[in-house]
């Protein structure tokens, strides 16, 4: 049972959409993602790749399947263990930045830790400005997020992905809003990590050069997973 | 703790919004104040006025007491009233009866006090009056004589009297002139020392006050009271107080509340009138924070999902809207009683009584404007905790 050590695994995962009619998105799918992996998660639109990663975000729960973390099946737990697990174990990047215009740029980082903490704590902020000087921002530690570009505010979504030094980020199309430059560096900046770190990663993406540049890459499609493997 | 930083950071966010909802709040706590104090200083001065010039409680026998004719059970009661007798029975063992009164819980004054009608005249003028005879300072703590004297002093030896100054003016009379007063057994001359306005016509017009010998000897009561005037802690326990001392005495009492039903029924339907404007003010409050919550909760629908995301649990986002309908009534209410005590000053010179902002009155509004706000928010913040994290930061629904 080799499998047992890794860190996130998906047993006949199907989840359906209750919407008038009964649709299922996602039909049995079974993957797992170890310590320190670097994984393309890939296919066409409307394919289920952010059903998916809502599902391992622990964000959403499949209609049928099992989903272990660390070994622990998660099905059965309340809110708050599902909430705590994921402040602790999972880090998020979103295509659209998703940050909190009402917090500073370094408050916006300090978020997970302030709620696995129940508070902004002056202490916390050595860390986070740590990562926004590895993101090259930390000049704008103090600004508001509707002051940063693009491609700034998506380093600070980035260096709030990592704060709590989660083992696994899910990254849905971190820079399907970036122009190419742009989303060379926050990419550059996301494979120095996991190769620095254990941190695993879960990227979907549209850019065949960047699935080219993982280790592993998943393609849906029409739900299903159609091939599993190294690039090429 | 996480709560309240990211509650106010979301009210700093929202500053526009934040401000006008503040001000509607401030407003209304504003115009709870106002009108509770007006409302409150017009009934403490409807009250003084009344019980300025009377007992809160008197304790007397009846004059004439009714005699059932027939007591059989199940039979109707039938009543006769006997002819009335010509004067007041006499008061058995009164000295007893005051200090029993006096032992009776809520009471903190009592007089034993002489009255009967009489005729005074001063040259060709002449009055009906009501001879009043009682102890100066026992008397002093059922009306204050001495604080609304206009003239000469409050004193009740020898052959002295003080008199309203309505009666003053019908007799002619100034102090240190003399006055005769003759009642159904005698008549005496008594010397005005003082000369009072109490505030009731009542009062002014007809009362001659004097000793209780005085009295006793002019009314052919030797040794004798009429009736005991009681002074209650609370006013509005007086019914109740005055229960108690009839079943200590077993002499039948009378309490202010019983002598002004209009009154009382005029205040009770003030107070809810007050009751009802307090009501739709916080109605209308609970209104614009829960709406203003409302719409913040659908406009930070992909916030809150990133709050769950990243690891803040339901308890949490609910407590976020909680804490800031809290704000909103803490600080409105603490703006409001400001403006609304600011108001009352403002108009209390051109009313003709106190408006009174009392403690108690900011106390209450605080703590309801706080509770409305925190129940305002209720159904918004249980909306944002149950948002469907994946759905809110999607973006649909
Ligand atoms: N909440 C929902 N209710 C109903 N259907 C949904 C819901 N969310 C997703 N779907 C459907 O599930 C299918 C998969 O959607 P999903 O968003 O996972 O695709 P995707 O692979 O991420 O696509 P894209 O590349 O465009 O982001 C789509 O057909 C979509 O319409
Ligand atoms: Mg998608």
């Amino acid at each position: 049972m080799t499998r047992a050590l890794e860190f996130l695994q998906l047993e006949g995962i199907r989840k359906s959409y209750e919407d008038g009619v009964r649709t299922e998105v996602l039909h049995g799918i079974d993957i797992s993602i170890g310590e320190g992996d670097l994984v393309a998660l890939v296919g066409p639109s409307g394919s289920g790749k952010s059903t998916l990663l809502n599902l391992i975000g622990l964000l959403d729960r499949p209609t049928q399947g099992r989903i272990l973390i660390e070994g622990q099946a998660v099905e059965n737990l309340n809110d708050r263990t599902l909430t705590a697990l994921r402040g602790e174990k999972l880090g998020f990047i979103f295509q659209s930045h998703h940050l909190l215009p009402g917090l500073t740029v370094v408050e916006n980082v300090m978020l997970p830790t302030a709620a696995a903490q129940g508070g902004f704590r002056a202490v916390m902020k050595t860390q986070a400005l740590a990562l926004l000087d590895a993101m090259g921002i930390s000049d704008w530690a103090e600004a508001w997020p509707r002051q940063l570009s693009g491609g700034m505010q998506q380093r600070v979504a980035v260096a709030r992905a990592l704060i709590n030094d989660p083992p696994l980020v899910l990254a849905d199309e971190p820079t399907g809003n970036l122009d190419t430059e742009t989303s060379d560096q926050v990419m550059e900046l996301l494979l120095r990590r996991n190769s620095e770190s254990s941190t695993a990663f879960l990227i979907v993406t549209h850019d065949s050069n960047l699935a080219r540049r993982c280790e592993r890459v998943i393609e849906l499609v029409d739900g299903a997973v159609v091939r599993e493997g190294p690039p090429g | 703790m996480l709560a309240l930083q990211l509650a106010w950071r979301f009210l700093r966010e929202g500053r526009t919004q934040s401000l006008l909802i503040l001000a509607g709040v401030t407003i209304g706590i504003a115009a709870f104040v106002f009108v509770s104090a007006i409302i409150e200083g017009l009934q403490v001065n409807l009250l003084e006025q009344t019980l300025g010039s009377q007992a809160h409680i008197s304790v007397a026998p009846e004059e004439a007491s009714p005699r059932a004719l027939m007591r059989e059970p199940g039979v109707a009661f039938v009543r006769r009233v006997e002819p009335s007798e010509p004067r007041r029975r006499p008061f058995d063992q009164w000295r007893r009866a005051v200090r029993r009164v006096e032992a009776t819980d809520g009471v903190v004054a009592t007089c034993p006090k002489v009255s009967g009608s009489a005729l005074a005249y001063r040259g060709a003028a002449e009055e009906a009056v009501k001879v009043v005879g009682a102890d100066a300072d026992r008397l002093r703590q059922i009306v204050d004589f001495r604080a609304n004297l206009v003239d000469g002093t409050y004193r009740l030896g020898g052959e002295e009297a003080v008199i309203g100054t309505t009666l003053a003016e019908k007799l002619g009379a100034r102090t240190g002139d003399p006055i005769r007063v003759r009642s159904a057994d005698r008549e005496s001359v008594l010397r005005i020392v003082g000369i009072f306005d109490v505030g009731s016509e009542m009062v002014n017009g007809r009362w001659v006050v004097t000793s209780l010998r005085n009295a006793q000897t002019l009314l052919g009561r030797i040794g004798d009271i009429t009736e005991i005037d009681v002074r209650v802690a609370e006013v509005y326990e007086a019914e109740g107080v005055a229960r108690e001392i009839e079943a200590r005495t077993g002499v039948p009492t009378e309490s202010w509340m019983e002598r002004n039903r209009d009154l009382l029924t005029g205040l009770r339907s003030q107070d809810a009138s007050t009751t009802m404007i307090r009501i739709f003010v916080l109605l209308a409050v609970a209104m614009g924070i829960a709406s203003v919550l409302s719409v913040t909760v659908v406009q930070r629908r992909g916030q809150i999902g990133i709050l769950r995301a990243v690891g803040t649990s339901r308890r949490i986002v609910l407590a976020v809207f909680l804490w800031q309908g809290l704000l909103f009534g803490l600080v409105g209410a603490l703006l409001g009683t400001g403006v609304g005590a600011v108001a009352g000053e403002l108009i209390e010179a051109s009313a003709l009584f106190d408006i009174t902002v009392t403690p108690r009155l900011l106390f209450t509004a605080l703590t309801v404007s706080v509770t409305t706000g925190v129940l305002a928010a209720y159904l918004p913040a249980r909306r944002a905790a149950n948002l469907d994290p994946a759905a809110a930061i999607r973006g649909d629904e």
